[in-house]
């Protein structure tokens, strides 16, 4: 497939919500991708196949239906490993989102793993998701967390990380692959690069970039991996936890429950082969296909294909938005470092009141604090106003949300 | 009302540029914070209060139009009352001063945020100075129950 504009204009067809209008009978124009995206036809239909033709527990009858759902799930299992290059399909873990992976590490690697006076490192441009699990582990066992700093381009200060680990008392640093406000894409390989000299392992939360860009794990050399599904066209509430074995190894269970044991008794258990031992209970199978019906759709497409029109796209917005009068756009203008992620503050009105006004031309914008509040208070601003883009998304999106500014500036006297 | 957009008029507008009652006290009788988790508007009113009666008023912080609106309309109506008529104050007073009271519900919290913190400061007032532990019970329940 080539990645002209139309060949991605000919994607929206898969896409029954793009048809709808919106407000008054306005186009809908989706621009709130970063939080999570529209859903294609294929995803859809396998959700529904599911239902009605293989639905049953997995794993443990032997009819055919149960061997049907099974080989489902598991077959998406090796559809994650192709699309991110793992080598060991042991080493996934399905989880309901980014969220419950990184609160899974926290909890079956952290609690054994961290002790009092041992330091873990994030940085200020995270997600709530990768912030608080953190604050709850390390106030549980009296350890520290502290913060890779950002300039003011929006991307990190590695000298911070440096002076972390010289003090030796770092025992894993977690960092997003991509930001979800800024776009900044995180300079994955220098601070693994780091990390491994000193002998520290790495976590990466990689929810917003594994929808957009070409993401290789052996080649990263991380140790945790996460993501979510419903960013990348699958549906909501799967995800998936990636651990290098050896890691894994180390770890008790999360849940306790069916599925993860090997036996029972009555005072103790022995746990089930991995990844099952960190799959308690049954699973969400219908949006494991899902998911797997996602992949299968962004592979046809091509991720460098999806990566090269979002450069495009973002590129026009940030030269539309440049023009617009008071507008101020946060993090780099340097496209090779930034995703299609666009948080900006039009003068001084309240990115609420840009998003409402906006909606009535059926234009979808985040505005707030985007789950990202440590952000929030370095760049010094309550909240922004944020749009951020994928496959289905035009130029005329763009150009119909650079109009829509006039009639904030126009109520608002700018 | 025909848009949502149209909650955006001339008064709004007026207010949020230039709101009205907005700063510190720094003697104040009482002062309270509160914010809304899920948009981070984030409001403090201090009050001077005498003799039964909120002499002076003043909020700061950060919002929406809709939010800064409705707190510096608030204020107004607040200068000058009794306590019993601060208590008595309802969402509507402030709502239909300002042509809000069809507000989308996502909305809702922005406009008022500020009343909930007026009652929060007035029951932590009561709580400290009047002793009357039941009246005070009520009143957090008022204002937990707001929106």
């Amino acid at each position: 497939m080539q990645s002209t504009q139309s060949s991605f204009e000919n994607l929206r067809k898969d896409f029954p919500i793009l048809k709808r209008t919106v407000r008054d009978n306005k186009h809908l124009v989706y621009l709130d991708n970063a939080s999570t995206t529209q859903k294609p036809n294929q995803v859809i239909d396998a959700i529904t196949d599911y239902y009605q033709n293989h639905n049953a527990n997995i794993h443990r009858a032997v009819y055919a239906l149960a061997e049907e759902a099974t080989e489902a799930y598991e077959s998406t299992r090796d559809k994650i490993a192709n699309f991110v290059n793992i080598k060991d399909r042991q080493e996934i873990i399905f989880v309901r989102g980014t969220t419950e992976a990184i609160n899974l590490v926290a909890y079956a690697w952290g609690r054994t793993h961290i002790n009092e006076g041992d330091v873990i490192v994030t940085t200020e441009y995270e997600h709530h998701s990768n912030i608080v699990p953190w604050q709850l582990l390390t106030q549980e066992k009296h350890a520290k967390l502290e913060y890779i700093g950002m300039d003011d381009d929006g991307e990190l200060i590695l000298e911070d990380l440096d002076k972390y680990l010289a003090s030796g008392k770092v025992k894993l640093v977690t960092f997003s692959l991509m930001s979800n406000v800024l776009g900044t894409i995180t300079d994955a390989k220098k601070i693994i690069e780091k990390c491994k000299a000193a002998g520290v392992p790495t976590l990466i939360d990689g929810a917003q970039a594994v929808p957009h860009m070409k993401v290789d794990l052996q080649d990263l050399g991380c140790d945790f991996f996460a993501f979510s599904g419903h960013k990348m066209l699958g549906p909501t509430g799967i995800g998936v936890l990636w651990v290098r074995k050896t890691v894994l190894d180390t770890m008790s269970p999360f849940h306790g429950g069916g599925d993860m044991i090997r036996e029972v008794h009555k005072y103790e258990t022995t746990w089930n082969d991995l990844p099952y031992k960190f799959e308690a209970g049954t699973p969400n199978i219908a949006d494991v296909v899902g998911l797997g019906a996602a992949i299968d759709y962004l592979t046809k497409i091509g991720m460098d294909n999806i990566r090269e029109h979002e450069i495009e796209l973002t590129k026009y917005a940030i030269e539309k938005l440049s023009n617009v009068k008071g507008l101020q756009i946060y993090g780099t203008k340097d496209i090779a470092k930034r995703g299609g992620v666009i948080s900006f503050n039009f003068a001084d009105v309240h990115p609420h009141d840009v998003a409402q006004i906006i909606d009535e031309e059926g234009i979808a914008v985040r505005s707030g604090h985007h789950c990202a509040q440590v952000l929030m208070e370095r760049l010094n601003v309550a909240a922004t106003s944020r749009a951020s883009f994928y496959i289905y998304n035009t130029k005329e999106d763009i150009d119909i949300l650079v109009n829509s500014l006039n009639t904030v500036a126009k109520v608002f006297k700018l | 009302m025909s848009s949502n957009a149209d909650i955006y008029h001339e008064m709004i507008v007026d207010y949020s540029r230039n709101p009205v009652n907005y700063g510190k006290i720094e003697d104040h009788d009482v002062t309270f914070h509160d914010s809304n988790p899920l948009c981070g508007d984030s409001i403090d009113i201090d009050m001077k209060i005498d003799d039964n009666k909120v002499t002076d008023i003043k909020f700061h912080g950060k919002g929406c139009a809709i939010c800064m609106a409705c707190s510096s309309v608030l204020t107004e109506i607040t200068k000058g009352k009794s306590l019993e008529d601060v208590r008595n104050i309802e969402k509507n007073d402030v709502l239909s001063e300002l042509g809000l009271e069809h507000l989308q519900a996502v909305r809702i919290k922005c406009a008022l945020l500020s009343l909930k913190v007026l009652k929060s400061a007035l029951y932590t007032y009561i709580g400290k100075h009047l002793e009357n532990s039941e009246d005070v019970d009520k009143l957090k329940e008022e204002a937990a129950n707001l929106y």
